[in-house]
């Protein structure tokens, strides 16, 4: 029987939401490691209970937990991020330089063609990768002699939060980090290179040519597509059809063109969503009214939907790494807030309906679908 | 057997629900209870000290007979009832926060 699985990710813990093809009743699991920050957790495409979580926390630091049975079980591994060297140093918030330093893992990357391979993206920003399940991590340093000594943080950290694999070709590797940019690997993660042309950062970046120091939010892309990538960047959300060699703005009627996540629809390549913020000062929907934003022209032409959200007196805002689609017939997306509330849509954006309203302040949501 | 007394995320993360008791050889110091600890239970490494510098984790705080040990030199010996395993050695997460 068709189902979804989503892997939900929390201030206080990780919570497993799962349901049927219809996507109309769900159970909900939790917490699981309660009181612990989860940033990301993420299913392996090959082997689906495999699941990685980066599990954090102030007071005592960094674990990794993987399951192999759905998300049952857990085992704490390896959680040694040790920057190749000596990682020398980036540029602080008052202009001096700082030194690289680990402080958690924000997104975990699973292989698309081995459970045992995944990729993770921490703060201080980097790109690690573990070949054995998760027991030993990697880092794969050429990323940070892209122009690392010229990157400085966001307001949120200086964080590798996006990674993206080419499923057409496994030596191409997409990053982005706020506050870097977008970075691009021809040769499985070796070599690195900048992607940042066409993006406009008129305050935070005088430089109309500077090749880093773009807060970009999250890019995605298509599977059958991987040359056409989306960004949602501080301001602007953007496309390149070009593998993020030139990016070009697409966000035309938005009422607010900042935000956090995009995501694509599942069988529609120009089918894109973005939830517009307020601004960088308010991070909240605009006019308290919470609307997904779908675009069928791969940009632009942009129509809210509304069926199911609150249209009043809203002000939570939605993480970057917190939508997610599945890829049955009919594409279903889901979102999280920072109001603990998970919605989802079983027909694409047309119609919501909040599957849990309660959790705490939701960081990240991926989407498992079973066939 | 020197006792060591976990907060509440780290006694879950090891697995145990109350005190643990380990073995320490030679002088009873912080290092050599952190040693003991970390070897007893792997998964405690980079929880209780950064597992670089071996410095203690700014949001870590250890007392010992109704003292703040959290400043002390980690090669000092512990208090004796601590090394004779009438006293626990206590980690404790700091109160942060409003």
């Amino acid at each position: 029987m068709s189902g979804v699985r989503l892997l939900v990710g929390t201030r206080k813990g990780a919570f497993v939401l799962t349901a049927d093809g219809k996507r109309q009743d769900w159970e909900v699991s939790g917490p699981h490691f309660a009181g612990w920050e989860i940033y990301h957790l993420k299913g392996s495409p090959v082997d689906p209970n495999r699941i990685y979580a980066s599990q954090t926390s102030g007071w005592f630091g960094q674990i990794i937990q993987r399951s192999s049975d759905g998300g049952k079980t857990w085992e704490a591994v390896g959680k040694d991020f040790n920057y190749e060297g000596n990682p020398g140093t980036h540029q602080w918030y008052d202009g001096t330089q700082h030194p690289w330093e680990f402080k958690r893992v924000w997104h975990l990357e699973p292989s698309l063609s081995d459970p045992e391979t995944a990729y993770a993206g921490v703060e201080d920003a980097a790109l690690f990768k573990t070949t054995d399940g998760a027991q030993t991590w990697q880092e794969l340093p050429g990323l940070r002699s892209a122009k690392g000594n010229l990157w400085q943080p966001g307001a949120g950290g200086m964080c590798l939060h996006t990674i993206l694999l080419d499923p057409s070709n496994p030596n191409r590797i997409f990053v982005a980090i706020s506050a870097a940019g977008a970075f691009r690997s021809d040769d499985a993660g070796k070599s690195w290179a900048p992607i940042n042309k066409g993006l406009k950062s008129q305050f935070e970046l005088p430089d109309p040519n500077a090749e880093v120091g773009h807060c970009v939010h999250r890019i995605a892309m298509h599977r059958s597509r991987p040359d056409v990538l989306f960004m949602q960047k501080h301001w602007d959300v953007m496309r390149s059809d070009n593998s993020g060699d030139l990016w070009t703005e697409v966000s035309d009627n938005l009422p607010s063109d900042f935000g956090f996540p995009i995501d694509v629809h599942a069988h529609e390549p120009e089918t894109i969503y973005v939830v517009p913020i307020k601004s960088d000062s308010e991070h909240f929907p605009p006019d308290g009214k919470l609307r997904v934003y779908r675009s069928r022209t791969g940009g632009n032409q942009w129509e809210p939907l509304t069926n199911g959200l609150p249209q009043s007196d809203c002000y939570v805002n939605v993480l970057r790494d917190a939508m997610a689609v599945d890829s049955l017939d009919q594409c279903g997306i889901y979102f999280g807030t920072t109001g603990g509330q998970v919605y989802a849509s079983a027909d694409s954006g047309d119609t919501w309906k909040a599957i849990v309203r309660d959790l705490p302040a939701v960081l990240s949501v991926e989407a498992q679908t079973f066939p | 057997m020197i006792r060591v007394a976990l907060p509440a995320h780290l006694r879950t993360l090891a697995g145990v629900s109350d005190e643990v008791q380990l073995e320490v050889e030679g002088a009873v110091t912080q290092r050599a209870v952190l040693d003991a600890l970390e070897a007893r239970y792997p998964t405690l490494r980079g929880t209780v000290r950064d597992q670089q510098t071996q410095k203690r984790r700014p949001l870590v705080r250890f007392f010992a007979c109704s003292e703040d040990l959290s400043h002390d030199s980690p090669d000092i010996p512990l208090p004796e009832p601590v090394a004779k395993g009438t006293e626990p050695f206590f980690i404790v997460g700091a109160m942060a926060g409003g």
